[in-house]
């Protein structure tokens, strides 16, 4: 006969509630866990859909994620002529936030190398790549936009072309695709009347420089937007991504891009570290103190249940010692009921979770290794968490069944 | 409590093999000094096969220190206790393990229901068998003739909240019953009921002393039902004395 079970059945209600209680507790730590995991996830997503594997960027800096990277426009060609690459292409990333439909929408831009690139490589769920050069845009589903939507940024209206689905860049945000060219001038983009001044400023400039007023077409340079001047441009590129060939040696050609002097090279793997230790590793840290105190928490509280649910029976464990109940039995019934209040919350936990998680604004990963570790570390405290029933029990003496 | 386990050395005393129980100068002292005092002095009592006893006395006389001593549960300082013939207790050192001797040797009942809650009627009874390596399914079955044989076989699914204090006494005795005990304590097991059940009740302990040939003693202060006693005790200021028949019949 397993007392463990009988006594729940008299007290079901109770049970089922405590357990549901465990369990969403549980589901907390475990939504931790996979909230750590989809940042982790969001961080690498992007680096690995790209697929290059080389970045170059801007000279002791830790882009063009970690942190601002300025490469110039030349820099694709000066990376295409190393020997063992077989293609480099420009790389413009980032982040705007701006007003559409009444709301905020906060979304990031990578520009594609058009027309190498039209987005082919993006797994789309709904619509096409890109047929344009401009004014076309793929956009996640996470953005909330619809296929056919018009999204006016700066001066130029985008159409949704495509949607993609779990493109988000490092910090979560639901990811645009457009060319090279708009990602550009989304990001160069400046007010009218700003232009207007920069012009007239230029042009009062150019009336007392000696080399406009000797080279008079000069002036006409200086209507053009700032990131398109080529004397005084900005670089303008994010990052360079390289691909080799097969076979070469991509060390080496680490090596010899990086003895260029002006910039910096990561490999794939070089940027997901940066990542991770860089965005990542707070929060991990953050998160990870989280799950343990809350798993300090559900301990404590399991543990509180069980020595409650010990007192509820102390008599009948008086009871059962008196008619010669082996401490073996006593103490399996405690065990096993909570083991049982751990096992069920787990249950819970991972099937609230499957429900509520994808609720979630952010990516909640879980992973088998996350529920497994959290399965081990339910199987722990739910042994911890017996002993101090187990210890009333022991300390119970089967006189008292007569005392009481 | 202070109990060691030894080796069984005692060999069955066949002078008392037909007794069911006895104890030899059983003498139980709480405290020391200033503060020493003495609840049982001496206490020796022999109880046959199929006899049945009564033990009488005030509240504070010690009849519940001799019952727990007797019952493996709280052991004398001093003094030996015999069980079936066989040394179970020597002073406070038990002769064996007192935990499993009880359970295969010695029937409880107590004044006011004495069964597990979160266990229905036959359950209350099964679980005495199981505990004694009995299986599921025999021990059930056992239960219910038990259950049957004492007229609350009907009762044998119901919570044990739902019998009435008769209807409770009655597991318990089943229960008491299930191991085919030696040695049968009932501390005021008819405290809780009327005249009439409580009879009935002495009345069974009579008939299962009889049918199965436990020693069956009954700590009670219902002086109507002594007619039903083999012998009777009487305990006060720790010491017990057999009492005249005549006198209380």
């Amino acid at each position: 006969m397993n007392l463990a079970f009988k006594d729940i059945r008299k007290n079901l209600g109770r049970f089922v509630i405590t357990t549901i209680g465990i369990g969403m507790l549980l589901m907390v730590v475990m939504g931790m866990a996979g909230i750590y995991r989809g940042l982790l996830e969001d961080a690498t997503f992007l680096i690995h859909k790209i697929g290059a594997d080389l970045w170059i960027v801007q000279q002791d800096t830790r882009g063009p994620f970690a942190e601002l990277s300025r490469v110039p426009n030349s820099l694709v060609y000066r990376a295409q002529a190393v020997p063992g690459v077989t293609s480099a292409r420009e790389f413009v990333f980032h982040t705007i936030q701006r007003e559409h439909r009444g709301a905020l929408l906060r979304m990031s831009i990578l520009g594609l190398s058009w027309p190498e690139d039209k987005g082919d490589w993006l797994q789309l769920v709904a619509g096409r790549p890109l047929r344009e050069n401009h004014y076309e845009m793929i956009a996640d589903k996470s953005l909330g936009l619809e296929l056919g939507e018009k999204l006016k940024l700066g001066k130029d209206e985008y159409t949704i072309v495509g949607i993609t689905n779990g493109m988000v860049s490092t910090g979560g945000d639901g990811m645009a695709f457009t060319t090279l060219l708009d990602s550009q001038a989304i990001q160069f983009d400046s007010p009218s009347e700003a232009i207007r001044l920069e012009r007239a400023a230029r042009d009062n400039r150019g009336q007392t420089s000696e080399v406009f007023v000797q080279q008079p077409q000069l002036t006409e340079q200086l209507a053009l937007p700032t990131s398109q001047l080529p004397a005084v441009a900005a670089p303008s590129l994010s990052a360079v991504l390289v691909t080799i060939k097969p076979g070469a040696d991509l060390l080496k050609i680490q090596a010899l891009i990086e003895s260029w002097q002006d910039v910096s090279v990561y490999t794939t793997a070089g940027q997901e570290d940066l990542l991770v230790q860089g965005i990542v590793d707070k929060a991990r840290k953050q998160l990870f103190m989280f799950r343990v105190l809350l798993t300090i928490i559900a301990a404590i509280i399991m543990a509180l249940i069980i020595y409650t649910l010990t007192l509820d029976k102390i008599y009948a464990i008086a009871l059962l010692k008196l008619i010669g109940a082996p401490n073996r039995v006593i103490l399996g019934m405690i065990l096993q009921q909570a083991m049982l209040l751990g096992g069920l919350g787990y249950l819970v936990a991972y099937t609230a979770g499957m429900q509520l998680f994808p609720k979630f604004p952010r990516r909640v990963v879980l992973t088998n290794e996350d529920l497994i570790q959290l399965a081990v570390v339910v199987f722990i405290i739910s042994i911890l968490s017996s002993l101090m029933g187990i210890w009333k029990a022991l300390k119970v003496e089967p006189n008292e069944v007569l005392m009481s | 409590m202070n109990i060691n386990i030894s080796e069984r050395t005692q060999a069955l005393e066949p002078s008392l093999a037909k007794l069911a129980i006895e104890t030899r100068e059983l003498r139980k002292v709480y405290g020391e000094g200033n503060t020493e005092v003495v609840a049982m002095k001496d206490a020796s009592v022999s109880v046959r096969q199929g006899e049945v006893v009564a033990l009488l006395g005030p509240s504070g006389s010690g009849k519940s220190t001799f019952l727990t001593a007797i019952g493996l549960i709280n052991p004398p300082s001093s003094g030996q206790i015999w069980i079936g013939g066989e040394l179970v207790l020597d002073g406070p050192d038990a002769q064996t393990d007192v935990r499993a001797f009880r359970r295969k040797h010695i029937g409880f009942v107590f004044q006011k229901s004495n069964l597990i809650d979160f266990l229905n009627a036959r359950e209350n009874v099964q679980i005495a068998m199981e505990l004694n390596g009995l299986s599921h399914r025999a021990a059930g079955k056992r239960a219910q003739e038990l259950l049957d044989s004492l007229g609350v076989g009907d009762r044998a699914n119901h919570e044990v909240s739902m019998l009435s204090g008769g209807q409770q006494q009655r597991v318990a005795v089943a229960r008491a019953l299930a191991n085919h005990p030696s040695v049968l304590l009932a501390d005021e097991p008819t405290a809780a009921l009327d005249s009439h059940r409580g009879r009935q009740v002495m009345e069974l302990f009579r008939d299962v002393a009889r049918q199965h040939g436990a020693g069956v003693i009954v700590v009670t202060h219902d002086h109507r039902t002594l007619d039903v006693f083999d012998t009777i005790y009487e305990m006060e200021d720790g010491v017990i004395r057999v009492s005249e028949p005549q006198s209380n019949h």
